[in-house]
């Protein structure tokens, strides 16, 4: 059995936009902070304002932010160990035990490796830090995606002993050859995914499929702190400008409070808190219960060979070891920038700005309260508005879930990004790690960043150069 | 048992240090100009000398393992062991120069990671068929390049090389999950199943150390005009100095006083210390406490009786706050002396309620190598130099 995705080629239609100019960086209301912090605070080298790090080894994405107190700082390095180790089907060390009986990977670690990004998998190679989401059309429960009844929410392609892993996916790519308007040749890869060895039955036959790769962990906590306003206002701004950049916020459901709210994490903004998207995370990729998803996350058609194997019990992740991992996840500090002082870089910030990279991926924002101090009330340097944007036909996952469209992406982050060659040694970005370097990330930008994406395509190649040595001091 | 290198540093520890009392006079520029440049090349000496010793450890250890696999026996084995608690002390002493992406930083992965899951490189307890070792048909031949490319695989505890996947190969796992393991040299000796699939696999991992060592023992080494050494005597000063505080902040704080112990004082799970296999963390975590020392004071005594001698950290703290430079130093003998404290065996160290006095002594520890983290981070501030922890 097999079924294949097939995603759209780019180019993209274009879309008549016209010149997305510098925003002006939203200043929200929290603005008017710690005056001994302040100072410190102005200077742009600090992407995490003061829960910035001086690293730029292969460690850079795994430091707890500074000055944490005693019990948090003991419940990170606790989250930090429960991250890191793999998790096994059953016996001891029970704290560890109950993976499965389905699963994408036995640690956190696996796909977040060194709290970086995951890599896509090679030209006909499984995936392993790239997942696979899975729905049918229509509106599931709270207005979610619909789960393929068979399958559920994610294809798990490994599994405990004795239990039937649920599929392989393979990745190929074709080369989609273009250039840039100085004559340079240029390639983009257009991934294609073949699902075969389905082991429980047919996928539903509009199944819908959509490839994530696992993002970096750094700053999640100070992008939790930044104030719905002040990102509905950024939204606005947006809008009024009528350039054709129109982000709009998610409205997900909120296990914890059981009621709507606005999605912040995830690559369609479809989780609204840290705590959500790591239970989701034990509970789907890793066969995890956890005291906020206490279901297990197989189907029904899967559940008499799933409990003889894995029989339901206690949460396998206690609250206390959840509490550790979520501040883990929220503790982890932003690294500096680098070279921000070069020529080259100041000119790439500028063309940053000029050619509308800024008006998404907004350099400055502002953290509100927050229950850790080192998040509370800082300016941080993100390069992101946590809207979703629509993106273009070319990066279309053409799968929904709440508010996001197919074609609707959040804006990712882009601090740490120069390091990411470092930390995980490879430079593959978006959501499915299709782009090798910055250069094609940036070339398979459309829909709303179209403009920009075609003014970065006629920049002469010093220009381009100094774009991405902006980029790479992140 | 603890290596003579760590016994030949812990009398580096009792030497009295003469602290200036008192305001310091206005400092000439260029005097701290001088200085600063004074420390980095010695630092760099220091790093040269202490990464001598430890390839040099590291060869002794190729040499003990090569010996077993001659011929197998008690014996062999016992020394093999001694030779491994030998390098990777003096490895431990190293510890402080990682964290600025370094020479060690590029290939510490492969050096020293921790924790291993055992099941995936060789047979456990309830698993006889687990681990690449056994893994005959997914992987018919054990290479170096396998071995590489296997490592931190798909999870950061997917560990199959580096001075903790030889510790397992030598020691196999603590029988009922107390004290040292006990492997028998029967799994080195011809005969059982997959033994030369084991043999290939102990001796390439301590190649693979031997060769990766050397890469940063030849980045560190004097009299090359273009390794990493000769650059970082000649880069920004202030760079250099935040790599050199980096390295001891980072290590203290977040490495030793976080992962290190921190880790297992709350889960009180003995695979939560780094060399849970001979049980003999506790010597690494003094080692890794001194190693922050040498490099405070800026000297080294290398395994030859050798002197590195020269101006370091408290040197320069000293010219520019010497009341400061007094509390640091005095932070930083506390801190060896926290470590040496934690009654070994690590793993009974960290079991008991939080009033047992081994459990005080380790908070203790947590405590001393935490402070003296935060105190690093202020002597960057003391000296005018960009770094946070």
């Amino acid at each position: 059995m097999s079924a294949a995705l097939r995603v759209n080629s780019f180019p993209a239609r274009l879309m008549a936009l016209s010149a997305a100019l510098l925003l002006a960086t939203p200043r929200a209301r929290a603005a008017e902070t710690n005056p001994a912090t302040a100072k410190m605070e102005s200077n742009p080298e600090l992407s995490g304002g003061n829960a910035t790090i001086f690293d730029a080894s292969p460690k850079a994405f795994g430091f707890p932010l500074p000055g944490l107190d005693e019990d948090s700082r003991a419940s990170f390095f606790v989250g930090h160990s429960f991250f890191l180790r793999n998790w096994v089907a059953a016996g001891p060390p029970i704290t560890r035990a109950g993976l499965g009986p389905l699963l994408n990977a036995r640690s956190c670690s696996a796909c977040h490796a060194n709290d970086g990004r995951g890599r896509p998998p090679e030209p006909g190679q499984p995936l392993v830090q790239v997942l696979m989401r899975l729905s049918v059309p229509g509106a599931g429960a709270h207005r979610g995606a619909l789960p393929d009844p068979a399958y559920g929410g994610q294809i798990q392609g490994q599994a405990i002993l004795g239990v039937r892993p649920e599929a392989d996916i393979v990745a190929t790519y074709t080369e989609l050859p273009s250039q840039f308007s100085d004559g340079e040749a240029f390639s983009l890869r257009s991934p294609t995914y073949s699902v075969t060895n389905l082991g429980y039955g047919p996928l539903a036959a509009n199944a819908l499929l959509s490839p994530r790769a696992a993002p970096a962990m750094i700053g999640l906590g100070l992008l939790e702190a930044v104030p719905e306003p002040a990102l509905r206002a950024i939204g606005e701004q947006q809008a009024r400008e009528g350039k054709g950049v129109r982000g709009r916020l998610n409205s997900v459901w909120d296990v914890a409070a059981g009621k709507m709210a606005i999605g912040r994490f995830g690559w369609k903004a479809e989780q609204p808190s840290v705590s959500q998207q790591t239970a989701g995370a034990f509970n789907e990729d890793m066969g995890l219960t956890t005291p906020l998803l206490p279901l297990e996350s197989y189907t029904k058609s899967q559940a008499t060979i799933c409990e003889t194997q894995s029989p339901a019990s206690q949460p396998n992740v206690s609250a206390k070891i959840l509490h550790d991992v979520v501040l883990y996840s929220r503790a982890l500090a932003v690294p500096a920038r680098r070279r921000m002082t070069d020529a080259a870089v100041l000119r790439g910030e500028r063309l940053f700005q000029q050619i509308g990279c800024a008006a998404c991926h907004v350099p400055t924002l502002q953290t509100g309260d927050a229950d850790l101090p080192q998040l509370a009330h800082q300016t941080i340097r993100p390069y992101t508005d946590l809207l979703l944007h629509d993106m273009g036909d070319g990066l279309s996952d053409q799968r929904p879930v709440f508010d996001a469209k197919g074609n609707d992406w959040r804006t990712p982050p882009l601090w740490g990004i120069g390091l990411v060659s470092t930390v995980n040694g490879h430079t593959f970005f978006l959501h499915d790690g299709r782009a090798r370097n910055l250069t094609e990330a940036i070339l398979w930008h459309g829909g709303e960043a179209q403009t920009s994406r075609e003014k970065f395509r006629i920049l002469p190649k010093s220009d381009r150069d100094a774009l991405i040595a902006f980029l790479n001091s992140l | 048992m603890k290596a003579n290198s760590v016994l030949i540093l812990i009398v580096l520890t009792c030497l009295r240090l003469s602290v200036t009392a008192g305001g310091a006079a206005p400092v000439a520029k260029t005097e701290v100009a001088d200085l600063k440049r004074a420390v980095i090349a010695n630092y760099a000496a220091v790093a040269s000398a202490s990464y001598k010793d430890s390839l040099g450890s590291a060869k002794k250890l190729q040499s003990a393992v090569n010996a077993l696999l001659a011929k197998a026996s008690e014996e062999t084995l016992i020394e093999a062991r001694r030779a491994w608690l030998s390098a990777h002390q003096a490895y431990s002493l190293t510890e402080t120069f990682r964290f600025y992406n370094g020479p060690i930083d590029q290939v510490e992965g492969l050096v020293n990671s921790w924790p291993i899951d055992a099941s995936y490189i060789d047979s456990v307890a309830d698993v006889p068929d687990a681990g690449i070792v056994n893994a005959v048909s997914t992987y018919p031949a054990i290479s170096r390049a396998l071995v590489i490319s296997l490592n931190a695989k798909d999870g950061k505890q997917n560990i199959s090389t580096g001075f903790h996947a030889i510790e397992f190969l030598l020691w196999g796992q603590p029988p009922g999950g107390r004290g040292a393991g006990n492997r028998s040299w029967h799994d080195y000796a011809d005969g059982g199943k997959n033994v030369q699939r084991r043999r290939e696999y102990l001796r390439l991992v301590t190649d693979l150390v031997v060769e990766h060592l050397q890469t940063v023992a030849t980045a560190w080494a004097s009299g090359d005009s273009d390794n990493f050494r000769a650059k970082f005597v000649t880069m920004d000063p202030d760079t250099a100095l935040a790599n050199i505080l980096m390295g001891m902040g980072a290590l203290s704080g977040p490495e030793l006083s976080g992962e290190r112990l921190t880790t297992a004082y709350e889960t009180k799970e003995r695979g939560e210390q780094q060399s849970c296999f001979s049980n003999s963390t506790c010597d690494d975590l003094i080692a890794n406490a001194i190693g922050i020392q040498n490099v405070f004071l800026g000297r080294y005594t290398a395994l030859s009786g050798e002197k590195v001698e020269g101006p370091g950290v408290f040197g320069l703290l000293q010219k520019m706050d010497p009341d400061f430079a007094g509390k640091l130093s005095a932070q930083v003998t506390a801190s060896v002396a926290a470590m040496q404290k934690i009654p070994p065996p690590f793993d009974r160290a960290i079991l008991g309620t939080n009033q047992a006095p081994n459990r005080i002594a380790m908070k203790k520890a947590i405590t001393a190598l935490q402070t003296q983290s935060d105190m690093v981070a202020k002597a960057a501030r003391v000296l005018a130099i960009k770094m946070n922890l």
